[in-house]
């Protein structure tokens, strides 16, 4: 406990050392004074000492703090709660947009839009193991497909749909081919360089996407004709973006348990082994970065349908960090993880807002502090757990015969 | 039943492989002893369509397999057990056989396999819902073996079985793969580097040197053979 201390005493105290300069001396060069602020130093060095020691301390008992949050509740595991709760978020979703302002509809859309890009990169990333750092191209693709079918061609929203899934699954196959012999490190820097070039394309390319202007004017999606307000319109693709969210997180998880699901999850694991089981390697990757990518596509062609423009500044790498944190963060392979992800990633700076300059500071604090204390996701994927220990799990076996 | 002619095999400008011929004839068990670095698992991996002949051909049950993808190779009814075991280890013990059964499509012939896996090694059985990370060597050999069972082989290609094992779990994996051999009318292929144990469960063994079969015979002369006792029986 007193070393606890002394270490904390002496960060603070080569902290008020290091900030000395900006927190304590302040030149006023009109005046030509120099005003010593002697107070900061003390308020700073009380805080970092707090900190220090406190931090000390829980990354000491991270292994307690992270149980306190376990994977699976015991009370999620009872099927008519677990019913329950289920009808109760399935209400407070569909009332939502009745009970909040626009402003508040429209942040959840954003965010439900990245669940589900969440849940598409999931499959590359967390069920075949492939680190896609370029998966914001098949975002884009999704969303030009709308918009310049719409601008040549008149094409609707429901008729855009399916085609930006399509086109952005053959972009994914695209992909897929050079990259079928890498893994890891190298894997990571040639989708990150797909992922520049889609965007480079699109800012460059001006006789086919209007370069850094965008395209404007791009209708929101229809509903038999109707006309609707803008209040009602993002109502409606708050309600569009539900009922996409819960057909991915079916067909995700319908997907994860099928053949080609485990086939995957084989390849994530062990790449030789994989493929002296007869499964085909080349198939089997593939069909992750297509099935994945689809998913980014149908979120684009809604994008654009949601803001009515779009331009290459939305596409950016920081997109692919974003949904990749989603992954990360959320728990990789889990499906609520990654939707619980979503909503704390997108909605968390929002309502930050109050924080005004700390925004950021903070959104970059709590999530080193997840990092740290559950590494392995907000909601681990009970796959990823430590493992049981042997006896036990054997012990318990023989205790169902 | 598999034929290999002048096989060679190159990783990159390193000849792995300088024409190899072999032959395993149906119901055989037949090992291929040889050192650290002979080539062995290369070979092994030829066979399974992993590593591409550059030269050569190979043949199963008459028809020529080299230029065929792994996951082809594996459906004609050829599976192997791959050096250091490989097991999924994220994967429950369950998973990890039905994984073995991914290429065929007969559910019911799926479950008897499993069932018959279960009856070659019980502790499976009583493991199934572990991880397989979490088994211990033995085990996971056990489990790395059924997993190419479960693919129902004809040939079945084992690559050092004993590989950190202790001396009594080692006869036991022996014996069992005899009872394969016997029971299943399975074909072996176990290659080793413990030349004398497997030496004595095979009918007929080959020695592998830098990439040349340079001795062939039955089991029996090869484990009296003055030669290959001084190099590979340490006597």
């Amino acid at each position: 406990m007193w070393a606890e201390l002394k270490k904390g005493a002496a960060v603070a105290v080569w902290f008020m050392f290091l900030t000395l300069p900006i927190m304590v001396v302040k030149v006023n060069p009109i005046e030509q004074t120099v005003v010593w602020r002697w107070a900061n130093l003390v308020w700073l060095g009380a805080a970092v000492f707090v900190l220090t020691v406190v931090g000390r301390y829980c990354s000491r008992h991270r292994t307690e703090l992270s149980a306190f949050w376990p994977d699976a509740h015991p009370l999620l595991a009872h099927p008519q709660l677990k019913r329950f709760l289920l009808i109760v978020l399935a209400l407070l979703a569909t009332l939502f947009p009745l009970f909040f302002s626009s402003y508040q509809i429209n942040i959840m859309t954003t965010a439900l839009m990245y669940a589900v890009l969440g849940l598409g990169l999931n499959i590359v990333v967390g069920l075949a193991g492939l680190l896609d750092l370029g998966y914001v191209a098949f975002y884009a693709v999704g969303a030009y497909s709308y918009a310049l079918l719409n601008y040549h061609f008149g094409l609707g929203f429901w008729a855009a749909l399916p085609i930006g899934g399509l086109l952005a699954a053959i972009f994914g196959v695209l992909l897929g081919f050079p990259v079928l012999r890498l893994r890891g490190d190298y894997l990571a820097i040639v989708t990150l360089g797909f992922g520049e070039i889609i965007r480079l394309i699109l800012e460059n390319w001006n006789d086919f996407s209007f370069g850094p202007s965008g395209i404007a004017g791009i209708p929101r999606p229809g509903l038999f004709g109707l006309t609707l307000s803008v209040d009602d319109a993002i109502m409606y693709i708050y309600y569009l973006v539900l009922l996409l969210g819960l057909i991915t997180i079916f067909v995700v998880n319908r997907l994860r348990d099928s053949r080609i699901g485990r086939a995957w999850i084989a390849l994530r694991e062990d790449e030789i082994a994989c493929q002296a089981m007869g499964i085909d390697k080349t198939k089997t990757k593939l069909t992750a970065f297509a099935l994945g990518a689809s998913w980014a596509g149908m979120v684009g062609v809604l994008f654009a349908a949601k803001t009515t423009f779009v331009n290459p500044a939305s596409f950016t790498f920081l997109e692919s960090a974003i949904i990749l944190s989603i992954v990360v963060l959320g728990g990789m392979g889990s499906t609520v993880g990654v939707v619980i992800g979503a909503l704390v990633f997108i909605l968390l700076p929002e309502y930050l807002r109050a924080f005004a300059d700390y925004r950021m500071l903070l959104f970059g604090a709590i999530m080193v502090g997840v990092m740290v204390f559950r590494p392995q996701g907000i909601i681990g994927n009970p796959r990823r757990r430590s493992y049981p220990l042997p006896m036990a799990a054997a012990d318990q076996e023989v205790g169902h015969e | 039943m598999l034929k290999m002619r002048g096989v060679e095999v190159s990783y990159g400008k390193i000849c792995a492989l300088h024409g190899v011929d072999l032959e395993i004839r149906s119901g055989e068990i037949v090992t291929l002893i040889g050192a650290n670095g002979a080539g062995k698992s290369t070979l092994l991996m030829a066979i399974s369509g992993l590593a591409r002949p550059i030269q050569g051909c190979i043949e199963f049950l008459g028809e020529e397999i080299q230029a065929l993808p792994p996951n082809r190779i594996v459906e004609r009814g050829i599976s192997q057990v791959p050096e250091g075991r490989r097991i999924f280890p994220q994967l429950t013990v369950r998973e990890n056989l039905e994984l073995g059964a991914f290429c065929r499509h007969d559910p019911q012939g799926v479950r008897d396999d499993l069932a018959y896996v279960f009856s070659l090694f019980p502790i499976l059985a009583s493991r199934s819902q572990q991880l397989g990370g979490t088994l211990s060597g033995g085990e996971q050999q056990m489990l790395a073996i059924s997993r190419a069972l479960m693919a129902r082989p004809s040939l079945l290609l084992l690559d050092e079985p004993s590989l950190g094992l202790a001396p009594i779990v080692i006869r036991q994996i022996f014996s069992i793969i005899q009872k394969i051999n016997q029971e299943h009318k399975t074909t072996v292929f176990l290659v080793e580097q413990n030349a004398n144990l497997a030496l004595k469960v095979a009918s007929r063994g080959y020695v592998l040197e830098n990439g040349r079969v340079t001795m062939t015979d039955s089991a029996d002369n090869l484990l009296r053979h003055e030669g290959v006792r001084q190099a590979y029986l340490g006597v």
